[in-house]
């Protein structure tokens, strides 16, 4: 029998309402028990002065495998996002071969078993080769564990094909997520379409590109009442959307990224391609919207689209460098600057959107650290200062612009079936 | 003539790059036109060459179709002596997959002195001059900037007009897609001229609003009270889908054609970056009229071009 | 700092030239003056109108820069940049006496610098150099023909000409 504690920490459960100092018992992997525990156990960590909150869940990043190993692994992944206290992440399907069928979704499982590190889900896509032509086996991936579909770093172009995609969809319990990009909006687009982009010589992409997708897609979902989560929303007009879409009681969820909420437009004026990324950052203005969002609640989950690149790819132009910021490894800082510190959310509302909220989205039973649960456990200093250095990145990949940000937030401790995989004194 | 400063008081300029006009002070583009005044006199000698450039090598770095832009700079760099070498995308390895970064490392370590790069990716002269010891000319990155040519166009002015101070200039076509625009209108405004686009709205950049210029879908409405009129050149090669119907649509109303000239001013300046689409910007008429300065401008790139290397050249050597 | 000559000296200096030259030079012979920005312009202007009068003749001027030429343009310095100005020569050089006017004379780069943007301009008889002041140093084996004022200097001091349309005063000093 193994025995882990967990004394003294401020343990902040949103889904189960607990936000007091109190210990935690973890017996064979599960939870036994949370309140003020007396006796002692086989291990125990003091988390004084730290929180204690349900493993930390990113429910979109980008592990590369198969297909651009070189970026990243599922291993290489997994690994550096226990170190950013996460438990469980879902990978996007756009490897190469892209996650279409049963086969695929059992290889990403299989091969997030062997890392050893988080739970590590997939989504399915959910056309053929995310061409967005014919559908994808839905079904079959769906029985295999797929935790949704999502054609991401696509969208579905052709509006018969979603509603198609919808309608199919309601024979499963499964959500459908859109990475909203009408590629008639978006051109060969590189940056948002503005001001900088006129200055600075680069194609613009119209937000309408998202906009009008997302729109396109709510109307769907009020004809086929099917579970829709909107993917790294980015622009004012989308937050409006969304508030109208949920004010209707549809089906519909959203997720941000930190750079939507911390980085403008502007930061492209240099071209340095760490800051290239699709949706493209946006104008103050869209900040403030997204920032409203989450005060309001009307944001369901804080993701951080890991997308990680080779040093040589984005040594290019920033017209030819691909799409991507990776920065799992820096997410709960980036979260505590951009939302804790301006006191748009506290700590209890800010783990909820990282917990149990995502976990409802995918359908899952984790995000909680309710008595018989698996011992899914992340131990925060709140208050710890350090610099994001990215050569300590356990990702393999370094394109990230926070590098030399001074941030406040750690993960001290992440603990994944009752074993602590990460620890920051290793 | 004027007093004289004396050593020591004298504007330095300091970049050993031209990327672009947006961030340079209106005192530092005045002082390439100063420049370039003196280097006017050298295509009127017998021989037409002066050694400030001996030895060193400039190497045209043209990833972009242009016959004109590219024998301008070589003409430039062999009058000041220096030795030309020609990098063009056809022939270079670039259409073999190498990077940008990958030739720029290559003319580092050939020793090349100065590079002249033409690119479709606006910001490439800018990541050229991160990786690479040389001197970077910009003759032309995407959307962005085409210094040299928004240089010699307020040459031009300036030579016929004394100033640009309080005059109105329009430059018309296709604005969205124009680097040419672009640096005439942070050259122009920088010395005081007040810039009005024209075209229409769907050849306007993005938030065009938020530029230093104003807007008109009306060269009817603006002809008349311009000084300056710089047609741009409608690119099919770069438009994509069809921002206008047609050409003859276009040209009806963004045309230059004779019957708008006689509404404009007597001592209207007619300029245009060329090669002109003859009957298309402007009818023949125009184009060769006696309000066309457009062969001058071509006279006077030169100049600023050899001013331009001159500077960049000297600046790098005082960087040692 | 000391004033080695004043208007009325340099007044005579340019006077004294003057009739050195048409002494020296065949009268049958064209000859042509090219100041040397900056100062020299403006001595080889008056020079040049001083020669016309006496001859009774138009003697052409011109003002060479002779920027493009330096010897020292690729080497980083400390002091100031300089500035390319025009050259405006507007009569043929071929078959002429030029007379090349500076206003010091003193390593001699800049006379050979002058002399070898005289060559792309042309083929001149003869080229003569006439200077207001001369002082030691030469680094090149260059002399004046004409040379006005020769003066004493220390190799840390400068000799600096200040002339009236240039400079608003008239007057050589060493300091």
């Amino acid at each position: 029998m193994s025995e882990l504690l967990i004394k003294n920490g401020r343990v902040i459960d949103p889904a189960n309402g607990i936000d007091k100092e109190c210990d935690i018992l973890i017996v064979d992997g599960d939870i036994a028990e949370v309140g003020k525990i007396k006796k002692t156990a086989e291990t125990v960590i003091d988390a004084a002065g730290k929180l204690v909150t349900p493993g930390l869940i990113d429910i979109h990043v980008h592990f590369r495998e198969p297909g651009d190993e070189e970026e990243e692994t599922i291993a290489s992944g997994s690994a550096a996002a226990v170190a950013a206290g996460f438990t469980s992440v879902v990978c996007m399907p756009n490897t190469k071969p892209p996650i279409e069928n049963e086969t695929d979704i059992e290889y990403v499982h299989r091969k997030g078993r062997q890392a050893r590190k988080t739970h590590v889900y997939t989504m399915g896509s959910i056309t053929k080769k995310r061409e967005g032509v014919e559908l994808a086996e839905m079904g079959f991936m769906a029985e295999a564990g797929a935790v949704g579909f999502t054609d991401d770093g696509n969208g579905v172009q052709d509006p018969s094909v979603m509603l198609r995609a919808l309608k199919y969809a309601a024979m499963f319990d499964v959500v459908i997520a859109q990475h909203c990009q009408d590629n008639s909006f978006a051109g060969n687009g590189v940056m948002n379409s503005g001001y900088y982009s006129t200055i600075l010589g680069l194609p613009g992409a119209d937000p309408l590109a998202e906009e009008a997708m997302l729109w396109r897609d709510i109307q769907l979902v009020r004809k086929t009442g099917v579970r829709y989560h909107a993917q790294h929303i980015s622009t004012a007009n989308s937050v409006e959307l969304m508030r109208a879409a949920k004010k209707d009681s549809l089906p519909i969820t959203c997720e941000v990224t930190p750079h939507h909420l911390l980085l403008t437009e502007q930061c492209c004026a240099e071209y340095d391609t760490n800051y290239k990324v699709n949706p493209p950052l946006r104008a103050a203005r869209d900040i403030e919207a997204m920032k409203e969002a989450i005060a309001e609640g009307l944001v369901d989950a804080l993701v951080t689209d890991h997308a990680p690149h080779l040093k040589s790819e984005k040594e290019l132009e920033f017209l030819t460098a691909p799409f991507g910021i990776a920065s799992l490894e820096c997410a709960l800082a980036l979260y505590v600057k951009a939302l804790i510190e301006p006191g748009i959310l506290d700590w209890p509302k800010l783990i909820e959107l990282m917990t149990v909220r995502p976990a409802k989205i995918i359908g899952v039973d984790k995000g909680t650290l309710g008595k018989g649960r698996q011992g899914d456990v992340t131990i925060i200093d709140p208050d710890a200062e350090y610099v994001i250095d990215v050569n300590k990145f356990r990702s393999k990949s370094r394109n990230c612009p926070y590098n030399g940000w001074t941030v406040k937030g750690r993960v001290e401790k992440t603990i994944v079936a009752g074993e602590v995989r990460f620890s920051v004194d290793d | 003539m004027a007093l004289l400063k004396r050593k020591g008081e004298q504007f330095q300029w300091r970049h050993k790059h031209l990327l672009g006009l947006r961030d340079l002070s209106t005192e530092e583009i005045t002082y390439i036109l100063d420049t370039a005044k003196g280097f006017e006199e050298i295509s009127t000698r017998s021989v037409k060459k002066a050694p400030p450039l001996r030895g060193k090598v400039v190497c045209n770095l043209f990833f972009e179709d242009s016959t004109r832009t590219r024998n301008s700079f070589t003409l430039a760099a062999s009058r000041l002596s220096a030795d030309v070498i020609e990098f063009t995308e056809k022939a270079s390895s670039v259409s073999k997959g190498e990077t940008l970064l990958d030739t720029a490392r290559n003319l580092e370590a050939m020793g090349i002195d100065i590079v002249v790069i033409r690119h479709n990716a606006g910001g490439a002269p800018k990541f050229l001059s991160r990786n690479i010891n040389a001197c970077v000319v910009n003759a032309g990155d995407g959307f962005c900037e085409h210094p040299t040519q928004g240089l010699l166009d307020v040459y031009t002015i300036r030579k016929h007009k004394g100033t640009l101070e309080g005059l109105k200039i329009a430059i018309v076509g296709d604005i969205a897609h124009s680097r040419v625009a672009r640096s005439c209108m942070w050259a122009m405004t920088k010395l005081g001229a007040e810039v009005i686009f024209v075209g229409p709205p769907t050849l306007m950049p993005a938030q065009v609003d938020q530029l230093p210029v104003s807007v008109s879908y009306s060269l009817d409405e603006v002809i008349e009270k311009v000084d300056v009129i710089n047609m741009l050149r409608i690119q099919f090669e770069r438009l994509g889908g069809n921002p206008f119907p047609s050409v003859r649509e276009y040209s009806h109303y963004f045309g230059l054609t004779v019957e708008r000239m006689k509404r404009a001013k007597s001592d209207i300046m007619v300029m245009h970056p060329g090669p002109i689409n003859r009957g298309l910007e402007m009818e023949s008429e125009v184009a060769d009229g006696s309000n066309s300065v457009i062969l001058e401008q071509v006279k006077n790139g030169l100049a600023v071009r050899m001013a331009v290397l001159f500077l960049v050249n000297q600046a790098a050597a005082m960087q040692g | 700092m000391k004033v080695i000559l004043n208007a009325e000296q340099i007044e005579q200096i340019l006077r004294d030239l003057t009739s050195r030259i048409i002494s020296e030079i065949p009268p049958e012979l064209d000859i042509a003056v090219v100041g040397i920005r900056s100062r020299g312009e403006v001595l080889g202007q008056r020079l040049a109108s001083r020669l016309s009068e006496e001859l009774g003749r138009d003697v052409p001027c011109g003002t060479l820069d002779i920027t493009l030429y330096r010897d020292d343009l690729n080497s980083p310095q400390s002091s100031a940049q300089p500035q390319v100005r025009t050259t405006e020569i507007g009569f043929d050089i071929d078959d002429k006496i030029v007379i090349l006017f500076d206003d010091v004379l003193y390593t001699g780069r800049s006379t050979r610098a002058a002399m070898d943007a005289l060559r792309d301009l042309g083929r001149p008889k003869a080229i003569k150099l006439a200077v207001l002041v001369d002082r030691a140093g030469r680094e090149l084996p260059i002399q004046a023909d004409y040379a006005g004022y020769k003066a004493d200097v220390a190799p840390g001091e400068s000799v600096q000409v200040f002339l009236t349309e240039s400079d608003g005063k008239e007057e050589v000093v060493i300091g």
